[in-house]
């Protein structure tokens, strides 16, 4: 397992770069995430964003659905994929610390 | 480090006997592609040790983009460092797969530049199926396809790359142009291919006629088949040169409808379109006698599934017959009213057709505003929806409740 620092901590990453133990997890290790995702800084709608996928995952166990994430940020998925040029589950989940949401071929 | 030698004895062995085998296209790729060749030595390490090496779930893509690339990673990689990373690429087709050969070797040069040099043409998905490649060349990759006039196709949860049989452009068959279809509703759910938001996957599938070349009945959560509404044309003197020729039309033509509905007296054929199941058969041995109809348009069926979370399922008719031209709003506001309703109360992971089961076709329909109707059949003769609401008045319901009892 490869090792990354960020905002001054070691993480644990998987090989697409997520995180795999997010205690340590904060918003400067998300700040520092962001460039790789091509969000150059985090504004107040990328963290409206961030902080709901975080609020759901820790009430749910699972990232949001994408519709889901529209609906709660009053966000169409047009202005998600320009806050996060990568998308919400590997750019915006990956900012916000979450384990790699369980894709599908 | 059991395979890094370059022998593969394991794998040479599907080389032999008079089949063509993948092992000699890989082996192949290999002269050229380091990556090819530590592919090869991991699959020979996993036919030794009865277990595949890939690990799921990779999640990789391009900017602007949530599908179209789809993450492998070894488990082996300190044995096969080349295949570390061997990602898969999906790249949209051109409707029915017609290419120029430019655009075909345009493809293999870029792949072979960027990536492991294999293609599948076509994956099941119908895509050109780009295999190998590491995560740092995504980007590349997409902006010489992009370049090239090609551009990713779909993958996750999102519409796939619609696809479509030759249609008008090969086969007199074709009852709508399927091609066309293809392209416009690629060109219309650009948003949907590319950003996945949906429950699960989405498949259209656009087939000419009921011989359904691209098996759209069995793989495509739409299917779109091509059908007519008239009588099949008949040309009884060309029937009457089949029968010259020796063709036993009684027996090999008539006796193979499934409905029974063909009579031939030697001279004239008969048939009885009320009953024709449009199974093609008839037209399939005759071609040059019979033909589809005038009217032309298509079947719209829909929820067809290969078992994943629930079983298999066929797709079921949902429109009988829908004219086919365009710029097909019909269709278009069909499809938009079933996304609107699949994505709002489907569950992670299910399927429209699965949905249609767990709510029931009756709930589905009042959602998408479409009547109910006995043509909503799946197989001729085979109504597999039942619905109750018809069959009793108000003030009936106690008696109802009881007979479910």
């Amino acid at each position: 397992m490869a090792t990354i620092e960020l905002a001054g901590k070691q993480f644990d990453v998987d090989e697409d770069g997520f995180i795999q133990d997010a205690t340590d997890w904060d918003e400067a290790v998300a700040a520092a995430i962001a460039p790789t995702e091509g969000v150059d800084s985090m504004t107040e709608e990328h963290w409206v964003v961030v902080n709901f996928i975080r609020d759901y995952y820790k009430e749910f166990g699972v990232a949001p659905m994408i519709r889901k994430l529209c609906k709660s940020t009053k966000m169409d998925l047009k202005k998600i994929y320009e806050l996060f040029p990568s998308g919400p589950a590997k750019g915006a989940c990956k900012i916000a610390g979450l384990p790699k949401p369980t894709g599908c071929v | 480090m059991s395979n890094t030698s370059g022998k593969t004895p394991k794998l040479d062995k599907l080389d032999k006997g008079p089949w063509p085998s993948f092992v000699k296209e890989i082996k192949r790729a290999a002269e050229k592609s380091p990556m090819s060749k530590d592919l090869l030595g991991q699959l020979e390490l996993s036919y030794e040790e009865k277990i595949g090496h890939w690990k799921h779930g990779g999640i990789v893509g391009v900017f602007g983009y949530g599908g179209g690339v789809i993450g492998r990673y070894s488990d082996v990689p300190d044995k096969f460092p080349n295949v570390a990373h061997f990602h898969t690429m999906r790249v949209n087709m051109p409707s029915a797969w017609f290419y120029s050969t430019e655009a075909l070797r345009k493809l293999c040069d870029i792949w072979e530049k960027h990536g492991s040099g294999l293609l599948n043409m076509h994956g099941s998905t119908g895509d050109i199926i780009f295999l190998g490649t590491v995560t740092d060349k995504l980007e590349p990759i997409f902006a010489e396809l992009t370049e090239a006039g090609f551009d990713l196709g779909g993958s996750g949860s999102d519409v796939r790359t619609p696809s479509c049989c030759v249609g008008p452009a090969r086969c007199e068959w074709a009852c709508y142009d399927t091609l066309n279809l293809c392209y416009d509703l690629t060109m219309h759910y650009q948003d949907e291919l590319h950003r996945p938001a949906f429950p699960y996957k989405f498949k259209f599938k656009c087939a000419g006629c009921p011989n359904d070349c691209v098996a759209s009945v069995a793989r495509a959560d739409m299917s779109i088949i091509g059908t007519w509404k008239d009588g099949i044309q008949i040309d009884n003197g060309a029937v009457k040169e089949y029968a010259d020729k020796g063709m036993n039309i009684q027996k090999d033509v008539c006796g193979n409808c499934p409905a029974k509905c063909m009579e031939w007296d030697g001279s004239t054929m008969a048939i009885d379109n009320s009953l024709c199941r449009r199974c093609m058969h008839c037209i399939n041995v005759m071609p040059k006698a019979l033909r589809p109809g005038k009217e032309r348009g298509a079947c719209i069926m829909i929820g067809s599934k290969a078992p994943i979370v629930e079983g298999a399922l066929l797709s079921s008719v949902l429109v009988p017959f829908m004219k086919m031209e365009p710029p097909y709003e019909e269709l278009k506001d069909l499809v938009e009213k079933m996304h609107d309703i699949w994505c709002e109360e489907g569950k992670n992971r299910e399927r429209i057709g699965e949905f249609i089961q767990r709510v029931g076709l009756g709930n589905f329909l009042e959602a998408i505003e479409v009547e109910p109707s006995p043509y909503m059949v799946e197989h001729p003769r085979d109504n597999p929806y039942v619905f109750y609401e018809e069959y009793f008045e108000e003030g009936d319901e106690d008696e109802g409740e009881e007979e479910d009892e």
